[in-house]
């Protein structure tokens, strides 16, 4: 944005030049470390609360203990998609790269979450009710939001131009985060309405305060984690596509 | 605590394979994230 | 000048034309819907209460994938030929134009589906009452697998490796129609109601006319431009 510009906006209101992917570098590169620093913290001790305060589950023993990675995972890649397709929409609607950018940097750390997600959901399922994959309602949704997720990267990797590539990814992605819901009540019924007498997939179905709490800490420490790696990777594209820019030349010249 | 050893501890009452198995591929899976966002960080040019 | 209407019905005429003149896509597409639902037998036995069991699934999935097929045809014509240029500068909103073209390919492309459909469901042993409820079902469900898939054709025109990109893209969001439609037929074999799933089916539909116009007309301009 241009000085003049800058002077014309109200006192306090600033912000906006973050949406410049020259102005939004730095900031990433100082606050990212901390949200590292944060999600270090919390994951130590998320994992000290659910491995040595949290007890023994009366039903599921010690194969329970995967609710700490598994749930706050599951959780994550819904937030993130959700926050995926904001940005694309923000980008879609303002017509601003970094929004776009934004978006494309939290698809992968999405995924990944979802794939663990899936990983330790069946790693939990195993034990507890004997099967590897059981298709029920939620694991089912899961996959199916993974193949959202790979669709939107997919989609992006074959579009050479980088202006298209942001904004079909984004209409993807908005067309995706209308369907999850409906996607999520479908698969909740051919559930129910196949399952019959099969076991109800439910976690545990009382929670002592001290896994409650350990299973919370653990989604804060991945919250944490989701946003300093999302950061980083934001960083990567800002100076990818904006290398033919003075900034980033003269930001990469001084540093060798 | 809940453990009577380290032994205790790594068996996990006999679920081992299922809990390490799933914070392994957890620690696994960041460590992968974070390797390629480093590598991804050079190819793009300068030190972070 | 043609009103709102007249040029819905020329661009429906022009593309039912198109596809009249090219018939063997419409054939190979039936074909592939026969081939793919024949295979699950040769993979799975010829048990007839197995298939009885799997069939409303299998012939659904085979029409999805059979509708799929149909979806790159959908806008590459007019995308190499110029045709589309003209559509994105014409008075006419973008997002009429596409619903006439979807409609058009509506026709040609999922109405032998809705037609053939019932024939491989009595390969799989259906009941006549389940047979109707399956073509009704098609007929009511398809409508969002073009208007979806619709998106999808618009999001990957001209890219490489379009035709897969397409399904990886499209495939998950078919899931709740595929659920619905099988839901249906399988209530109705089992002797329940299957007013609910069609009445879903329905609304899906509808719900998909209403937005998914204006998304098939952005993806259009982003692809084109």
């Amino acid at each position: 944005m241009s000085s003049a510009t800058r002077e014309a906006l109200p006192q306090g209101i600033t912000w906006f030049k973050y949406a410049a992917p020259q102005t939004f570098f730095p900031l990433a590169g100082a606050l990212a470390p901390w949200f590292a620093a944060i999600a270090v913290v919390l994951f130590v001790a998320g994992l000290y609360i659910g491995f040595f305060v949290a007890p023994t589950d009366a039903q599921q023993g010690e194969a329970y203990r995967i609710i700490f990675i598994h749930v706050p995972a599951a959780w994550m890649s819904m937030l993130i998609y959700l926050v995926m397709a904001f940005w694309a929409g923000v980008g879609l609607a303002f017509n601003t790269r970094l929004s776009h950018m934004m978006a494309s940097a939290l698809a992968p750390t999405g995924a990944l979450f979802t794939f663990l997600a899936l990983w330790t959901g069946a790693l939990w399922g195993k034990p507890t009710w004997g099967t590897w994959w059981a298709w029920d309602a939620r694991m089912t949704s899961e996959l199916l939001l993974l193949f959202l997720y790979f669709g939107f990267m997919a989609l992006q990797a074959a579009i050479d131009d980088p202006r298209r590539a942001d904004k079909a990814g984004a209409v993807l992605a908005l067309v995706g985060v209308i369907n999850i819901p409906i996607i999520y009540f479908s698969v909740k019924w051919w559930n129910t309405l196949h399952q019959g007498a099969s076991v109800s997939l439910k976690s545990a179905p009382t929670m002592a305060t001290t896994m409650l709490t350990g299973m919370l800490v653990m989604v804060f420490a991945c919250w944490a984690y989701a946003i300093a790696a999302a950061l980083w990777r934001v960083r990567c594209i800002i100076l990818e596509r904006e290398r033919r820019s003075d900034w980033v030349r003269d930001y990469l010249g001084a540093g060798r | 605590m809940n453990w009577g050893s380290a032994a205790d501890f790594f068996a996990m009452g006999g679920y081992g394979l299922y809990v390490w198995g799933s914070y392994a591929v957890t620690a696994v899976c960041i460590a992968i994230e974070l390797v390629s966002l480093a590598r991804r960080r050079r190819a793009a040019g300068g030190p972070s | 000048m043609l009103g709102t209407a007249g040029v819905m019905r020329s661009v429906i005429a022009r593309d039912l034309t198109l596809a009249w003149r090219r018939k063997a896509d419409v054939f190979v597409a039936v074909l592939f819907f026969v081939i793919v639902a024949s295979l699950f037998p040769l993979g799975i036995g010829p048990e007839p209460q197995l298939l009885r069991a799997i069939g409303p699934g299998v012939v659904w999935v085979a029409a999805l994938l059979a509708s799929m097929l149909a979806l790159s045809r959908l806008f590459a014509a007019d995308y190499a030929d110029g045709t589309l240029e003209q559509m994105l500068l014409a008075a006419t909103p973008l997002s009429i134009i596409v619903i006439a073209k979807v409609i058009a390919h509506w026709i040609a492309a999922n109405i032998p589906l809705v037609l053939i459909g019932p024939l491989l469901g009595l390969q799989f042993g259906l009941p006549g009452d389940a047979l109707a409820v399956l073509a009704l079902a098609l007929a009511l469900g398809t409508p969002s697998l073009s208007l979806i898939g619709a998106i999808g054709a618009a999001l990957t025109l001209g890219l490489r490796g379009g035709g897969v990109l397409l399904a990886l893209l499209v495939l998950p969001l078919y899931a709740p129609v595929l659920i619905l439609g099988s839901l249906a037929v399988e209530a109705t074999a089992a002797g329940l109601a299957a007013q609910p799933y069609l009445l879903l089916l329905a609304a899906m539909s509808l719900a998909a006319l209403s937005l998914a116009p204006w998304a098939i007309a952005a993806a259009l301009r982003i692809s084109h431009e």
